[in-house]
C-alpha cells in the first residue's frame, strides 16, 4: 500500500491505495465519483477521460499512485456553484450525446483542446477528439445504412467521420460562442 | 484487466532509478507515461515486481537547440514534442509523428524515450528516428554512453538497453532547408498502429536527390532501413524514384497478423515509400 494526496474537483483527499489501483478506480470506487465512465479498458475509446493538470488524459492508463500531488478535474468538477461549465451547457443546448456514456470523456476533451488550442480549426477538432469513440453516432465504416443513417440529421451532420460528431460540432458552436 | 501485484518506487533522480534498478533486479520495470506498459500489463502480457517510476523527472523534459542536432530529454511527452518550436522548424519529420502517436490524451502521458525504449517495430517513433540517424544517450551505473538508433534496436521489444540503464536523451539533426522529409502512416482506423510506415529523409541539390534515409515501421522485428532503396536513390533523378521504390521491401521479413499479410506488407511499403520519397522532395 502506498499513501497518496490527491486534489480532485478542488478537494484533497488522502487514502492508501495498492499500486495497480488504476486512477479511473479510484474516482469510481473510492471517491464515489461515478461521472467518470469506464469504456474499453485499453486507452482507446476515452469513456474514463478526465484533466490531470489541465491536460486530459484517460484515467484507464494511469496508475492512482502517478497522480499522487496532481489536480485532477472530472466532469464532476466543472459545475461552479450549481451553474454548468459552458461546455456542458454547450453539449446540453446542442443535444450533442445519444446514450450519454461517452459524454464526460467528450466533455473533458474538449475542454482539453481549448485550453490548447482557443480557436482550433475543423480539422484540430477532428483530430483533438480521435481518441474518444461515439457508438450511438460516431464512426463512419462506409455508408451508415438503416437506422444508423436515420439519427444523423439529429446530431446536425450527415457526413461521419472517427470521433463523435456532435461532439465536434458543439466544440465548434462553443468556440463561436467564446469570441 | 487489473495488472499483477506489484511495489512501486518513485526515482527521484536518474542515478536514483538506476540505483533502484541495481536493488530491485531484472523484475524491475522503467515506467514513464505508461501508455505502452500499463495496457500490457493489463493483459498481463507483463508482470513486473516493481515499477520505478519516471514519471517525476521534470528536469528530463526539455528540447535543446545543441548546433547540429537537437537533443530531447527522454521525459518529453509526445504532446510537448509536437508543439515545441524548435523540433517544427529544425527536425519536422519528430514533431509530425509524435502527433500522430495515439490521440491527444494518449501524447500528454507518453514520451519519447519510453517509446523508443520500448522497441516496438510498429510504433511510428522508432523508424523516423532511424531514417533520421538518431542517437539515444543512456546512463548505467558505470555512466553514460551514447548508442546510435541502428544499433539501440535489436529485436522485436528488445534494445541495446542494459537491465541496469535508463534512456536519458534522443538526439535528433537538425535538418537544413535542403532536406525533405516525410512520414507516411498506412493505417485503417485512426489512432490505429501502422500495418506500414515509412520514414523518408531526402537531401536534395539542384533537383535531383543527393541522398536518401528510409526508415520502415512494422516490416520486421525492428525498424528497418530500406537499403537498396536508399543506394538506388543516391544522386537519382525524381523520375527514378518509382523504379527505386520498388525495392523497399528487399531483405524484410514483415509479420502476417490480423491486420495484413506479409505480401501486403510488402506491396505496402514498396508503394508507401515511393510515395513518401515524392512527399519529400517536394517540402
Amino acid at each position: 500500500m502506498r499513501r497518496i494526496q490527491v486534489r480532485v474537483n478542488g478537494t484533497t483527499y488522502e487514502h492508501e491505495v495498492e499500486p495497480r489501483l488504476l486512477l479511473v478506480h479510484y474516482l469510481r470506487e473510492v471517491l464515489n465519483l461515478t461521472g467518470t465512465m469506464v469504456g474499453c479498458n485499453t486507452s482507446n475509446c476515452g469513456a474514463c477521460t478526465v484533466l490531470m493538470g489541465g491536460e486530459s488524459v484517460k484515467s484507464c492508463t494511469v496508475f492512482a499512485v502517478q497522480a499522487d500531488g496532481r489536480e485532477i478535474t472530472t466532469v464532476q468538477g466543472l459545475a461552479e456553484n450549481g451553474d454548468w461549465h459552458p461546455m456542458q451547457t454547450a453539449f446540453h443546448e446542442n443535444h450533442a450525446l445519444q446514450c450519454g456514456y461517452c459524454t464526460p470523456g467528450m466533455i473533458m476533451a474538449s475542454i482539453s483542446l481549448l485550453e490548447e488550442k482557443p480557436d482550433p480549426s475543423e480539422e484540430e477538432i477532428r483530430e483533438a477528439l480521435e481518441g474518444n469513440y461515439c457508438r450511438c453516432t460516431g464512426e463512419r465504416r462506409g455508408d451508415p445504412g438503416g437506422p444508423r443513417r436515420q439519427l444523423l440529421p439529429l446530431h446536425g451532420l450527415r457526413e461521419h467521420n472517427q470521433g463523435c460528431s456532435a461532439g465536434r460540432r458543439t466544440v465548434q458552436l462553443e468556440r463561436e460562442a467564446w469570441e | 484487466m487489473i495488472p499483477v501485484a506489484f511495489d512501486y518506487e518513485v526515482a527521484e533522480s536518474v542515478d536514483h532509478a538506476i540505483q533502484l534498478l541495481g536493488q530491485h533486479g531484472e523484475d524491475a520495470k522503467l515506467i514513464a507515461g505508461g501508455h505502452s506498459l500499463i495496457p500490457i500489463m493489463r493483459l498481463r502480457l507483463a508482470a513486473p515486481s516493481v515499477l520505478i517510476d519516471l514519471d517525476r523527472l521534470e528536469d528530463l523534459r526539455y528540447v535543446r537547440d545543441e548546433g547540429e542536432h537537437l537533443a530531447i530529454g527522454a521525459l518529453t511527452r509526445h504532446r510537448d514534442v509536437h508543439n515545441n518550436e524548435l523540433v517544427q522548424e529544425h527536425c519536422g519529420i519528430v514533431g509530425y509523428t509524435a502527433g500522430l502517436l495515439g490521440d491527444p490524451s494518449v501524447q500528454h502521458r507518453g514520451t519519447i524515450g519510453g517509446t523508443l525504449a520500448h522497441g516496438d517495430p510498429a510504433g511510428d517513433m522508432p523508424a523516423v528516428i532511424a531514417a533520421l540517424e538518431g542517437t539515444l544517450v543512456v546512463q548505467g551505473p558505470n555512466g553514460e554512453r551514447t548508442v546510435s538508433a541502428s544499433d539501440f534496436f535489436q529485436d522485436y521489444l528488445f534494445t541495446d538497453l542494459e537491465p541496469d540503464e535508463v534512456v536519458k536523451e534522443v538526439r535528433v539533426p537538425k535538418l537544413g532547408p535542403d532536406t525533405g522529409w516525410s512520414y507516411k502512416k498506412f493505417s485503417r482506423r485512426s489512432q490505429d498502429w501502422a500495418i506500414v510506415g515509412v520514414a523518408a529523409v531526402v537531401e536534395k541539390s539542384n533537383g535531383n536527390i543527393d541522398s536518401a534515409r528510409i526508415g520502415l515501421t512494422s516490416m520486421g522485428s525492428t525498424p528497418i532501413r530500406a537499403s537498396a532503396v536508399e543506394e538506388a536513390l543516391s544522386g537519382a533523378s525524381p523520375d527514378g524514384v518509382a523504379e527505386a521504390a520498388n525495392s523497399a521491401d528487399e531483405g524484410t521479413e514483415p509479420a502476417t497478423d490480423d491486420a495484413a499479410s506479409a505480401e501486403f506488407r510488402k506491396h505496402l511499403a514498396r508503394v508507401w515509400t515511393r510515395r513518401a520519397v515524392e512527399e519529400a522532395l517536394n517540402r
